[in-house]
């Protein structure tokens, strides 16, 4: 028996109220942590590199909504450009790879790109590792219509090497909007974690080919017939994406095709684009972080209020244990302790909180982006809160335990004769 | 250690007074001189209002005398600072309180070592040994509501000893308790604290139970104020 005995005889004393104020500690905790780590997380992913281009080359307008298009496959595309900057732009001393992207259909709400075989064997989304086909799978063939599917659709609609599908025009899904070609698929994509892991991936000859489609490269309408080749000057990508040199080259780029031409825009670097958008929505992380610490703030408070409403039934408790020989001190740290233990038992239920509301936002994310949060990825928040969180429900004790301290024993044992 | 016989508790000019609601200083404890020997067993009579129980708060150490000095097992009890007195209090008293005051939460086992956890330390065979002493080693693991008013007490009983005190402080101890009962009861605390070799200072104002000791004292003697207010002459300050 010691000290942490009576603390623990407390809780199961006053079990109703401790249960409760531990339940609203540990979702305090839990919020916070998932605010904190949700937040650099999702910072990290979209900003952090991890998409292996360093620039995006499109039609003039945004840089944000060219890379959230090509990179993450959100939004509408900005318009196309000439194959003919494509191929001047691949030419560049300063780029080290540059690949086509022609968008504009889905199949059940997923995402069709265009491109070209290199995306398969050149592009390494990180350092050495580029995409990697499940067993039994193999590149598309450009001249045919077949398809490589990125993990997380074929394990959603069920697609598999041999699987068939009919391409939807547009970026939503529309069942009026169904195209008359027949793709087969040639190979699942291993998991990437990415937005990739959300695509359908066809040559770009098939987007040109595509029943419905027609190309204005030259400036007029030009509708591709099965027996010639599309000409050059009628070809048209969304976008090009390109791995620079080095940053000087970047650099360059970005002056040459921002700021002295007038027919592209250079989204670069790609890391820089998307910080800007954290920046701009910012406010929604502020907000949810104040949200938090207020939680925080309500749950120091129930501390209080709970171990202080306890106070007055207890005083006669102290009073025997000061007259067992007791120090003031001794009472005064035993609801200290009391305080500290309800925060270190919700700070742990906190990390099962954390826990569900980081699945949750793992499901959500990978869903709508393809990115896939590291739920075990450790961030300072996951140390900082528990351990803020305790201090402050010790800090919350103190009033109770001042209430302890000065519990008088004479007057509370028995009346005075 | 005290030797038996050599003075344990020696109290002088002991005088401790509290505010009225109207702000009169009430002079409730006046105790020229008390002395009590070391293994010594003392009966004292205290009416309803004699101050019975603030005098033993004074020498527990759980009040502060205004003046006078208070010592015990040779340390002056009235110059300690509070910590000190409860550091005495929890190593060298014993206390059975009218009501008992035991803890509703804890068994009686846990009682009797929460006894210990300010004092010796706990030792949870010692607490067992004490309780089956006390007749009780069939109602360790019971709370105090599942246990009889005569069975409370002696847990409380126990509870006094653990510490192995010198003196054991006893406040109506039978108060509660039926004619025999009270007997037994009495039997049991005189007898524990024998054989333990503490000093007992019993307040009562039972007869039968004050004849039964060697040496027993009015407190209205002892205590001037309570003489004073006896009389009707005084005790406002």
């Amino acid at each position: 028996m010691n000290l942490m005995s009576l603390v623990r005889r407390s809780l199961r004393q006053h079990a109703l109220s401790s249960f409760v104020t531990i339940v609203s500690v540990g979702l305090a905790a839990g919020l916070t942590m998932s605010v904190f780590a949700i937040n650099a997380q999702t910072y990290d992913a979209f900003t952090g590199g991890r998409v292996g281009f360093d620039a995006v080359l499109g039609a003039r307008g945004s840089q944000l909504q060219l890379v959230l298009n090509t990179v993450f496959h959100l939004e509408t595309s900005p318009g196309n450009i000439p194959w003919t900057l494509y191929k001047e732009i691949a030419g560049d001393s300063r780029v080290t790879l540059a690949i086509p992207y022609a968008v504009g259909d889905n199949y059940q709400g997923y995402r069709i790109v265009g491109t070209t075989p290199e995306m398969f064997t050149k592009f390494t989304y990180r350092e050495g590792r580029g995409f990697v086909l499940k067993a039994g799978g193999r590149v598309f063939d450009e001249t045919k219509k077949e398809a490589i599917v990125g993990h997380y659709v074929a394990g959603k609609l069920g697609l598999d090497v041999g699987s068939t599908f009919n391409p939807y025009h547009g970026l939503q899904f529309s069942e009026r909007e169904r195209h008359r070609d027949e793709y087969t698929v040639v190979a699942v994509m291993e998991p990437t974690n990415g937005p990739s892991d959300r695509v359908l991936w066809i040559p770009i000859e098939g987007i040109y080919r595509m029943s419905g489609h027609v190309l204005r490269g030259t400036g007029t309408v030009y509708r591709p017939s099965d027996d010639e080749a599309v000409p050059e000057e009628h070809r048209e990508v969304s976008a090009v994406m390109l791995k620079l040199r080095n940053p000087q080259a970047g650099f360059l780029l970005n002056q040459t095709i921002n700021q002295q031409g007038k027919i592209a825009t250079l989204a670069w670097p790609i890391g820089r684009v998307m910080a800007e958008l954290f920046d701009r929505i910012g406010w929604v992380s502020r907000i949810l972080t104040m949200v938090a610490y207020l939680v925080v703030v309500v749950a120091a408070g129930s501390i209080l209020a709970s171990i202080y409403n306890t106070m007055n039934e207890r005083r006669r408790e102290f009073a025997i244990l000061r007259a067992l020989g007791a120090r003031r001190t001794t009472v005064f740290s035993a609801i200290v302790l009391e305080a500290s233990t309800i925060t270190a038992l919700g700070a742990l239920l906190g990390f099962v909180v954390y826990g569900g509301i980081l699945s949750a936002a793992f499901v959500i994310v990978r869903a709508q982006t393809g990115v896939v949060l590291d739920a075990f990825k450790f961030d300072p928040a996951l140390w900082m809160t528990p351990v803020g969180m305790i201090l402050l429900g010790a800090l919350a004790g103190l009033v109770p335990a001042f209430k302890a301290y000065r519990t008088d024993v004479a007057s509370n044992l028995t009346q005075l004769s | 250690m005290s030797e038996p016989g050599a003075v344990l508790l020696d109290v002088t000019d002991l005088k401790k007074s509290f505010a009225s609601p109207d702000g009169e200083r009430m002079l409730i404890v006046d105790v020229p001189r008390f002395a009590l020997a070391a293994g010594e067993q003392v009966a004292v009579r205290g009416a309803s209002g004699s101050g019975k129980t603030t005098f033993l708060n004074l020498v527990a150490g759980i009040l502060q005398a205004d003046r006078g000095t208070i010592v015990l097992d040779g340390h002056t009890v009235t110059a300690m600072s509070e910590s000190g007195r409860d550091r005495l209090r929890a190593r060298t008293l014993g206390y059975v309180f009218q009501n008992f005051n035991l803890l509703q939460g804890y068994t009686a086992l846990e009682n009797v070592m929460l006894g210990m956890l300010f004092g010796v330390g706990v030792d949870a065979t010692r607490a067992r040994g004490l309780l089956e002493r006390v007749g009780l080693s069939h109602r360790v693991d019971y709370r105090p509501s599942q246990l009889s008013i005569g069975q409370q007490q002696r847990v409380a009983v126990a509870r006094a000893l653990a510490n192995r005190p010198k003196l054991v402080l006893a406040d109506e101890p039978t108060g509660n308790l039926d004619q025999r009962h009270a007997g037994e009861a009495l039997a049991l605390i005189r007898e524990v604290c024998r054989e333990s070799g503490a000093a007992l200072l019993l307040v009562s104002h039972d007869p039968a139970i004050l004849a039964s000791f060697d040496r027993s004292e009015d407190l209205t003697e002892l205590n001037h104020a309570a003489a004073a207010h006896a009389a009707g002459t005084g005790g406002a300050q």
